[in-house]
């Protein structure tokens, strides 16, 4: 049965159906980088703090732009950086700007209930100051950030009305994540893929640990794998595993079912994207993975990169149609 | 005689609490100003008196820890507007204050009887300046004025609008004088904002000021959303079934976004912008997800110069290039027609009771404030000479920009606006310093009288209908008599007793 009436057309404004995509995307950001943080704040208390610390402009293309206004990464330059830095378009600050014009474009739309957190939430990220990136804060405000971004996800999952828009703003969401976690293992697997044989025994757990707990894959990935850390069986998980809720492979998935959904019960074209999407798909399996391994992963994962991004245009550009 | 000496009426009004400010209320004196709740000089109701002690009451910890947290709610829920200084946007709330204003069931029948009156008048006068003229050959109206006023506008002439209706949606700003006798103060027939506080206001009563409210039967105020769609609906092009209605905000900048937001909510319409829709093949198109989707009705909240730069503003990208011709060629609704700017402008105003008794051949239900037109030698010569005890009001600007309170103007502001009054005397009209009426408010030293007016909100399509009460504003600083909301006023919630 057909829950949506077919007594009143529905429209929405195409503009509104890409604000959606972005309100998404923005949210789930604001997660993920309060995860990497969260994350490196707990493992970089060895002597190679700067090492640790650095990989967080690195997993989000920023090196450039950290090193034109830091000298040395650490807590608080990185925490300064990405926490306060209103002009640092990869900050929380900047996010939750985006997130919340985005939410205001949509208000009309969205639920009362999850404009009035964004707002709030909102306001409580713009109070941030030099104080709260200091070891006395900065994993409270880590947890805040969580917290807000999750009450989020909450509310819309019990309040968003789920018509197009709805839509929408979940492919936005699972784009974003796919997209993280392609990032996110892109850089850690430079560091940590061996280079040859004799060195993997050495392969530090703890960084393999990190790796996992950003990704919220820890305990799981723990639980599919007891007997240690296997780089293939780590990149196995975070692309193919369909089980892993920040998996490539299982949020393109539910890409797809919206795509699909979109375009048999709201008529919407969407060819080109679900053409994409069947391609890349297919290439998240665990015999691809496992074959790809190695020096071969990291060009794959800009590939998966690059195919999200063109991911997101295609399914825009068919309203400019 | 009865037993005890006592008649019935000596004995009810024992019986009643007596309605002296006593508790909470204790040190509330209005003086010489009318005050809505204790109604110095008319006869007392009921609902009121109780209220009034309801009132009294409330511990005054109690009323500030509510208004606590219906600001915190406010700014919460973003029920805000933007004001622009120093090109920072900054996101305000319109001051709640908590102690409603309440309208009993005589004095709703005047005002409402009186804006749809006013309406219906406004609507006949636009017909007939777009038309024949024939206030005009009457010398009712000076032909000048209309003809030569920046809010007439050409491109109406000859148009003809469904059920002539042109102002769909009016805000009369309505205000008491000392005697507690209603005065229209001006009317509001381009696009009138408000009306989302209003049902927002009522919302923030019943969270924290319910049991003021129990069992009175206050009348509500939610059907306003429906009520403007079917309004919006009987206007749509004929022989459309289920006409597709849009709201035309200029963007989330706008200062009113929050009412743009509120108005497509309650509707259950698009929230549009200029460049969501075009005009292709002769018709209004909006862009949706799944292509151009056809619009009927707009309900446009930006001015008429933004409209289309086709045929206004050609500078204006808020617009909807051609949307004027759609219009005129009757594929669209627009709402507000355009070109009603020069019925609700300050000059115009002053001949609104001989419009009424033009094309009604009734007296005004609701009296305007004896006003002077400067224009006019006598009117100027009068004004110049009692500047310390007028106000002197700009006819092109809105906001409570430009005017002068004589009795709080100094020595030296008045001979400057003296000045200017006699440079340009025909942008100026003069009124009489009205003693408006107070109601209770909470404030820092504790309940206080204030200046308050009203705005209700009339949406005509094929018939008038008005939003039972309507904005009040409060001046919350003491002494005063400025309401708007960008020179520090507040609002409060208005109680239409049953």
């Amino acid at each position: 049965m057909d829950l949506v009436p077919k007594l009143h057309k529905v429209h929405l404004i195409a503009r509104h159906a890409e604000a959606t995509l972005w309100l998404a995307r923005y949210m789930e950001r604001i997660e993920n980088l309060a995860r990497i943080l969260d994350v490196t704040n707990t493992f970089a208390r060895d002597a190679d703090d700067t090492r640790n610390w650095l990989s967080i402009p690195r997993i989000n293309g920023d090196l450039s732009e950290f090193y034109k206004k830091h000298t040395e990464a650490t807590q608080r330059s990185v925490g300064e950086f990405y926490l306060l830095d209103v002009d640092n378009p990869t900050s929380v600050q900047s996010f939750i700007t985006a997130a919340r014009e985005n939410a205001r474009t949509l208000r009309a739309l969205l639920s009362t209930e999850m404009w009035l957190q964004i707002n709030v939430f909102h306001g409580k990220i713009r109070e941030l100051n030099t104080e709260k990136v200091t070891p006395d804060y900065f994993t409270a405000v880590c947890g805040m950030l969580k917290d807000g971004t999750q009450a989020h996800t909450g509310i819309t999952e019990g309040t968003l009305y789920r018509d197009q828009a709805w839509h929408f703003y979940m492919i936005g969401r699972y784009l974003e994540r796919a997209d993280q976690t392609t990032r996110l293992l892109d850089t850690r697997f430079h560091a940590l893929a061996p280079q040859s044989a004799a060195v993997d025994a050495d392969i530090d757990a703890g960084q393999w640990n990190a790796l996992l707990r950003a990704a919220a894959g820890y305990h799981a990935y723990r639980r599919e794998h007891p007997s240690g850390y296997n780089a293939t069986e780590v990149a196995c998980f975070l692309l193919a595993n369909t089980a892993f809720p920040r998996s490539v492979g299982l949020n393109l998935a539910q890409i797809e079912w919206h795509l699909t959904t979109l375009r048999s019960r709201y008529f919407l074209r969407m060819t080109a994207a679900l053409e994409r999407l069947d391609q890349l798909n297919g290439m998240m399996t665990y015999q691809n993975v496992t074959e790809l391994s190695g020096r071969k992963l990291s060009p794959f994962l800009d590939y998966v990169q690059r195919e999200i991004g063109c991911l997101h245009q295609d399914i825009v550009e068919t309203f400019e149609a | 005689m009865p037993a005890g000496g006592a008649t019935q009426t000596q004995v009810q009004s024992l019986l009643q609490p007596h309605l002296q400010p006593h508790g909470t209320m204790q040190g509330y004196d209005p003086g010489s100003f009318f005050c809505e709740m204790l109604r110095p000089g008319q006869p007392q109701h009921p609902t009121l008196t109780l209220l009034m002690s309801r009132l009294a009451a409330l511990p005054i910890a109690s009323l500030r820890q509510r208004a606590t947290e219906a600001e915190r709610d406010l700014l919460e829920r973003g029920i805000t507007f933007t004001v622009y200084s120093d090109a920072t946007a900054i996101d305000r709330i319109l001051p709640f204050d908590l102690i409603p204003r309440v309208i009993t069931p005589t004095e709703w029948n005047q005002i409402e009887t009186g804006v749809i009156q006013r309406v219906r008048a406004l609507n006949m006068f636009l017909y007939d300046i777009y038309h024949e003229r024939q206030i005009l050959a009457d010398k009712i109206v000076p032909e000048a004025l209309v003809l030569q006023n920046s809010g007439y506008c050409q491109a109406m002439v000859g148009f003809n609008v469904p059920f002539n209706t042109y102002v769909h949606v009016c805000g009369t700003d309505i205000v008491r004088d000392e005697t507690g006798a209603f005065r229209v103060l001006e009317d509001n027939a381009r696009t009138p904002s408000g009306v989302a506080y209003v049902v927002e206001n009522r919302h923030m009563s019943l969270r924290v000021m319910s049991d003021l409210m129990t069992s009175l039967r206050v009348r509500g105020v939610d059907e306003y959303g429906l009520r403007l769609h079917n309004a919006m609906a009987e206007i749509a092009p004929l022989g459309v079934e289920d006409p597709q209605v849009v709201v035309l905000s200029p963007g989330i900048f706008n200062s009113a976004y929050f009412e743009h937001v509120f108005l497509a909510r309650e509707m259950g319409v698009p929230l549009v912008e200029g460049r969501d829709l075009t005009v292709e093949s002769g018709k209004v198109w909006m862009r949706t997800t799944s292509g151009l989707a056809q619009v009927h009705t707009i309900y446009r909240r930006i001015g008429d110069n933004f409209l289309d730069p086709d045929a206004f503003n050609p500078e204006s990208t808020l617009g909807v290039r051609g949307l004027i011709e759609a219009w005129r060629r009757g594929a669209v609704a627009i709402a507000n027609a355009v070109g009603t700017g020069v019925a609700d402008d300050k000059a115009i105003y002053a001949y609104m009771p001989r419009i009424i008794r033009y094309y009604l051949s009734e007296e005004a239900i609701l009296p305007n404030v004896d006003t002077r037109i400067c224009a006019e030698p006598d009117a100027l010569a009068y004004t110049l000479d009692n500047l310390a005890d007028l106000v002197i009001k700009p006819v092109a600007e809105s906001g409570g920009y430009g005017l002068i309170i004589g009795p709080h103007a100094s020595k030296a502001e008045l001979e400057d606006f003296r000045a200017l009054l006699k440079a340009d005397p025909s942008n100026y009209i003069s009124q009489p310093t009205l003693q408006l009426s107070v109601s209770p408010t909470l404030c820092d030293d504790g309940v206080r009288p204030r200046h308050i007016d009203l705005r209700p909100f009339a949406v005509t399509g094929k018939d008038t209908w008005v939003l039972p009460g309507g904005l009040t504003r409060v001046a919350l600083r003491a002494g005063t008599l400025v309401v708007n909301s960008s020179q520090g006023g507040g609002s409060k919630d208005t109680w239409v007793l049953p």
